[in-house]
C-alpha cells in the first residue's frame, strides 16, 4: 500500500490529474459565463407571443412571458414542488407605471393567446399591449374596429417613420451644419473683438461679412424649423385609440409608434425575420429612453474608435521605448530599474490612470491648447474637457507597458545571425534595426498590441474621468469640417453596461439590454483581436523561421 | 609524419621544392599581401584571445586558418571586418592594414570597411525575405534603386555563387525555403553583391553535407580570381583541398603560417605536425 502510494506520487499522475482538473474548472467558468451572456443576450431579440391571463378575481393581465420562478418558502409537505409564479412584461408604462408584473400561478383561472392582440413599439413609454379600437384623423374617425384598424394602421406607421427620418435628417444634419456655421462665425467675431484694442469698437469688412453670414444662416435656420413644425403636424395628424386587457382606453398619436406587431399571428419564418431585424436595429440604431430602448450604435462606434486611436498611439510609443531599452541603452542598473518600473506600471489600478489623464491631458494639455488656439471660445472649453482623444491617450498610457514588454521580447528573439549578416554587408546599426530586426519583431509587436487592445476595450474606469458620457448627441466622426472631432465626448459599451444596468430609471426593463450590450462588447473585442491575429499570422508566415 | 599523409603523395614531392627559409610565424613574402596583421593582441574583457599574431594575407589567394576549437581563429577573422566591435568589453591591440590602410584607424568607418570585407557565417543566415531581396540587400543599402541595375547585380551575384540556375524561377519566394547548401550559397551571393575585395568565411561548410560542401569548395577556385578569401575551417581536408596558404592556431597563438603544402607535409613546428596528423585536437 505504501509503496503503491509512493509510486503514484513519484509518477506524477496526481499532479497531472490536478492540473487537468484546474484547467477544466477554468474552462467551465469561461464557457459558463459566455453561455449565460449569449443565451440571455440572444433571447432579447425574440418576439414572444402575447399571452392573456384571466385571474380568479376577473381581472386580466396581458403581456409577453418573461420568466417563471418558485415562490420562496412555498415548499411545504403538501406541495413538495412548491408553488410557481410567472412574470409577464405588461408594458403600458404610462397606464400602470410598471413594465413587469408577477402573477401567482394559483390565481390564474385561464390563459389564452388572442390572435388580434397588438404590440406597439413606441418612441416613449416602452411597449404597449392591447387591441386597436379605432383610428382618428384629428376629430374625425378614420377606421373602426380591430382588424380594419390594424390594416389602416400599418401604412400610417410606415408614413410616420418616413416623416421621423426626415425630421431626424433636418435636425441632426442640416440644422447641425447651420449651427456649426453660426458657431464658427460667432467665434471669428469674438476673435476680431479680442484683437481690437481696448476702448475702440471693433469694425471692418470682416466683421460685416461675418455678421451677414450669421444673419443668412439664421434665416436658413428658421426655414428649417418651419419645415420641422410642418412635419410634426403631419406626424400627429392621426391617432390610434387602444384598449388594454381590462378595457382601459388610451389614445396614442401614430407618430409615437415605431412598429406595430401582432406576434400571435406571426409564424416562425416571420418571427425569425423579426429577430434579424431586431438584431440589426440594436446594432445600427441610437438609444432611446435613457438608453433602455433602441440601439447601441454610438457605443459600438465609440468603443471601436477609442481602441483604434489608442492603437495608433500606443504602438509607436511602445516600440520606440522598447527599441531604445533593448538596442541602444547601455544595459545596467538604470535600464533594469526602468524595466521594473515599466512592468509595475501595468499593475497600477486603471482609475489612477484616469486621474492622471484628467489632470495631465484634459487640464494641462487640453487647457493649454485652449488658451493657445481656441481663446475665442473660452471660458467654454474645447480640448480642455474630456474627449475621445484624451480618453484614448489615457488608455494608451495604460497599455504601453504591455507593448514595451512584448516588443522587447520580440527584439531579443531576433537571431544574432540576422544582425551580424546585415552588419557584415555594411549596414549601420540603424539600418540593421530598421530593415532586419524590426520586421522580424513585427509579429511580437502585434502580440503586444493584441493584449493592449483586449485590455483597453474593457477599461471603463479611466474613461469615466476623461470623456465618456451616457448619451452623446453626435458621433466623433461626422460630415462637418474637420470630420474627425477628437474633442467630442463619446459613448462606450463598457460604460453603457454600467449606465443601463445600474443608472437607468427602469433597471428591470433594461436588464436584457445589459446582456445584449455585454455580448456586443465581447464580440467587438473578439473581432478586433481576430483581425489583429490574422494580420500577425500573415506576417509570421512571411517571416517564417523568425522566432516569436 | 610522412606515412601519415600518404594519401597525398603528390603533395609530398612538391613540398620538397618549398623555397622559403624559416622565419617567425612564416610570412609570405613573394606575393603582394592584401591584409597585413602586425602584433595583434585581442582581449575579451580580461581574457586574452589572441597573442601577437603576425600574418600577411596574400591577394587573390585562399588563406585558411585551422586549429582546435577556441584557438582564436574565428576571433581573428572577425577582427578583419571589425565585427568584434559589437562585443562589449572587447579590445584589440596592434595593427591590421587593408591595402595599407589601418582598419582600426580613427578615420575608418566600420560600415564602409565591411562593404570592402564581406563575410559568410558558419550557420547560413539568409534574411526572412525573398531570395531577390536577400541578394539586393547590400546594393540597396548603398542607395541603389534602379530596378535594371539591381536585377543585373542579383543575377551576376547568384551566378558567381553557382545558385542562379537553381533559383532563377523563384527569386521572389522566401529564402528560407531553400536547402541548407543553397542557403549558404545564397549568403555567399549576398556577400558578393556588395563587391567586396576580401571575403571572410567562418566555417562555411560545417553544417552542410558533402555534396553541398563540394559545390561551395568549387566556388573558391573561381572566386579567388577577383577576391582574396580567408576561410576558417575545422576540416583539415578542406583546408588542404581549397587553400593556397594555411595558418595553424593554438591557444590564441599563430603557431605556423605557410603555403598549404608545407603546413600539411613538412611543418616546421611539432605541434602543427601533431595536429595535422590527427595525433591531437
Amino acid at each position: 500500500m505504501r509503496t503503491q502510494l509512493k509510486k503514484m506520487m513519484a509518477s506524477g499522475d496526481l499532479f497531472v490529474w490536478a492540473s487537468g482538473a484546474g484547467l477544466a474548472v477554468a474552462l467551465m467558468m469561461v464557457v459558463g459565463l459566455l453561455l449565460l451572456i449569449t443565451v440571455n443576450g440572444m433571447g432579447f431579440f425574440w418576439t414572444g407571443d402575447i399571452v392573456e391571463l384571466t385571474l380568479m378575481d376577473g381581472t386580466r393581465v396581458m403581456g409577453q412571458a418573461a420568466g417563471r420562478e418558485i415562490i420562496p418558502n412555498s415548499v411545504t409537505p403538501d406541495s413538495p414542488k412548491g408553488k410557481g409564479r410567472v412574470r409577464a412584461k405588461i408594458g403600458n408604462r404610462d397606464l400602470y407605471g410598471l413594465d413587469f408584473k408577477w402573477v401567482d400561478e394559483d390565481t390564474i383561472a385561464s390563459q389564452s393567446f388572442p390572435p388580434n392582440a397588438v404590440l406597439l413599439e413606441r418612441r416613449e413609454w416602452g411597449n404597449f399591449y392591447g387591441w386597436i379600437k379605432a383610428i382618428h384623423r384629428g376629430e374625425t374617425p378614420h377606421a373602426e374596429g380591430s382588424d380594419i384598424g390594424w390594416n389602416a394602421l400599418l401604412p400610417l406607421v410606415d408614413q410616420a417613420n418616413d416623416v421621423h427620418a426626415r425630421i431626424y435628417r433636418i435636425e441632426r444634419i442640416e440644422i447641425g451644419e447651420i449651427n456649426a456655421e453660426i458657431e464658427q462665425a460667432r467665434l471669428q467675431i469674438r476673435a476680431v473683438e479680442m484683437n481690437t484694442p481696448k476702448g475702440q469698437t471693433p469694425h471692418g469688412p470682416t466683421l460685416d461679412r461675418l455678421k451677414t453670414a450669421i444673419a443668412a444662416a439664421e434665416a436658413r435656420y428658421s426655414e428649417k424649423t418651419d419645415q420641422i413644425e410642418k412635419l410634426n403636424a403631419q406626424f400627429n395628424e392621426y391617432a390610434v385609440v387602444m384598449v388594454d386587457a381590462n378595457g382601459q382606453e388610451k389614445q396614442l398619436p401614430v407618430g409615437q409608434i415605431i412598429r406595430a406587431l401582432r406576434p400571435n399571428e406571426m409564424g416562425t419564418p416571420a418571427k425569425t425575420w423579426m429577430y434579424l431585424t431586431n438584431v440589426w436595429r440594436v446594432l445600427a440604431d441610437e438609444p432611446r429612453e435613457a438608453n433602455t430602448e433602441g440601439g447601441i450604435f454610438p457605443a459600438i462606434f465609440g468603443t471601436v474608435m477609442i481602441v483604434l486611436i489608442m492603437s495608433a498611439a500606443v504602438v509607436p510609443f511602445g516600440v520606440l521605448a522598447a527599441l531604445y531599452l533593448r538596442e541602444y541603452a547601455k544595459q545596467g542598473i538604470v535600464v533594469r530599474l526602468v524595466r521594473i518600473a515599466v512592468n509595475n506600471l501595468a499593475g497600477v489600478p486603471s482609475i489612477v490612470f484616469g486621474v492622471f489623464g484628467l489632470g495631465f491631458f484634459v487640464y494641462a494639455v487640453g487647457g493649454t491648447i485652449d488658451t493657445l488656439f481656441f481663446p475665442e471660445a473660452l471660458p467654454s472649453p474645447t480640448f480642455g474637457t474630456g474627449g475621445i482623444l484624451w480618453a484614448s491617450l489615457t488608455l494608451a498610457l495604460l497599455t504601453v507597458p504591455v507593448v514595451i514588454v512584448a516588443t522587447e521580447e520580440g527584439l531579443a528573439a531576433v537571431p544574432r545571425d540576422y544582425r551580424e549578416a546585415s552588419l557584415g554587408l555594411g549596414a549601420t546599426k540603424f539600418e540593421t534595426i530598421w530593415r532586419v530586426v524590426l520586421p522580424s519583431a513585427v509579429p511580437a509587436i502585434l502580440t503586444g498590441l493584441i493584449l493592449a487592445m483586449a485590455r483597453a476595450a474593457g477599461e471603463v474606469a479611466p474613461l469615466m474621468l476623461t470623456g465618456v458620457v451616457k448619451l452623446a448627441p453626435t458621433l466623433p466622426v461626422d460630415t462637418t469640417w474637420p470630420f474627425f472631432h477628437f474633442d467630442r465626448k463619446f459613448m462606450h459599451l463598457g460604460f453603457h453596461i454600467y449606465d443601463v444596468g445600474f443608472q437607468s430609471p427602469n433597471v428591470e426593463a433594461a436588464k436584457p439590454m445589459v446582456y445584449v450590450t455585454t455580448l456586443v462588447l465581447i464580440l467587438v473585442v473578439v473581432l478586433l483581436n481576430l483581425s489583429a491575429i490574422t494580420l500577425r499570422n500573415r506576417l509570421r508566415r512571411k517571416y517564417a523561421g523568425a522566432a516569436v | 609524419m610522412h606515412t601519415s599523409t600518404d594519401s597525398t603523395p603528390g603533395l609530398l614531392r612538391i613540398a620538397v621544392t618549398r623555397s622559403e627559409g624559416p622565419s617567425p610565424a612564416g610570412a609570405v613574402k613573394d606575393l603582394k599581401a592584401t591584409i597585413i596583421l602586425s602584433d595583434v593582441n585581442f582581449f575579451y574583457g580580461d581574457a586574452q584571445a589572441l597573442f601577437k599574431v603576425n600574418i600577411e594575407v596574400p591577394r587573390n589567394q585562399v588563406t585558411a586558418f585551422i586549429g582546435p576549437s577556441g584557438c582564436g581563429k574565428s576571433t581573428l577573422l572577425r577582427c578583419l571586418n571589425r565585427l568584434n566591435d559589437l562585443i562589449e568589453g572587447a579590445r584589440i591591440e596592434g595593427k591590421i592594414l587593408l591595402d595599407g590602410m589601418d582598419i582600426y584607424g580613427p578615420q575608418v568607418d566600420a560600415t564602409d570597411l565591411r562593404k570592402r570585407v564581406g563575410m559568410v557565417f558558419q550557420k547560413s543566415n539568409p534574411f526572412p525575405k525573398p531570395i531577390y531581396d536577400n541578394v539586393a540587400y547590400g546594393p540597396r543599402l548603398q542607395g541603389m534603386r534602379n530596378r535594371a541595375a539591381l536585377d543585373a547585380i542579383v543575377e551576376e551575384s547568384l551566378k558567381d555563387a553557382g545558385l542562379w540556375d537553381e533559383v532563377k524561377d523563384r527569386l521572389h519566394q522566401s529564402a528560407l525555403g531553400l536547402s541548407g547548401g543553397q542557403q549558404q550559397r545564397l549568403c555567399i551571393a549576398r556577400a558578393l553583391a556588395v563587391k567586396p575585395e576580401v571575403l571572410l568565411m567562418d566555417e562555411p561548410c560545417s553544417a552542410l553535407d558533402p555534396i553541398a560542401t563540394a559545390k561551395i569548395e568549387e566556388l573558391f577556385f573561381t572566386l579567388k580570381k577577383d577576391l582574396t578569401i580567408v576561410i576558417v575551417t575545422h576540416n583539415m581536408q578542406q583546408a588542404a583541398r581549397v587553400s593556397d596558404h594555411t595558418g595553424f592556431f593554438l591557444m590564441g597563438e599563430l603557431v605556423e603560417f605557410s603555403d598549404t603544402k608545407t603546413v600539411f607535409t613538412t611543418p616546421r613546428d611539432r605541434r602543427t605536425e601533431d595536429y595535422v596528423t590527427g595525433r591531437f585536437g
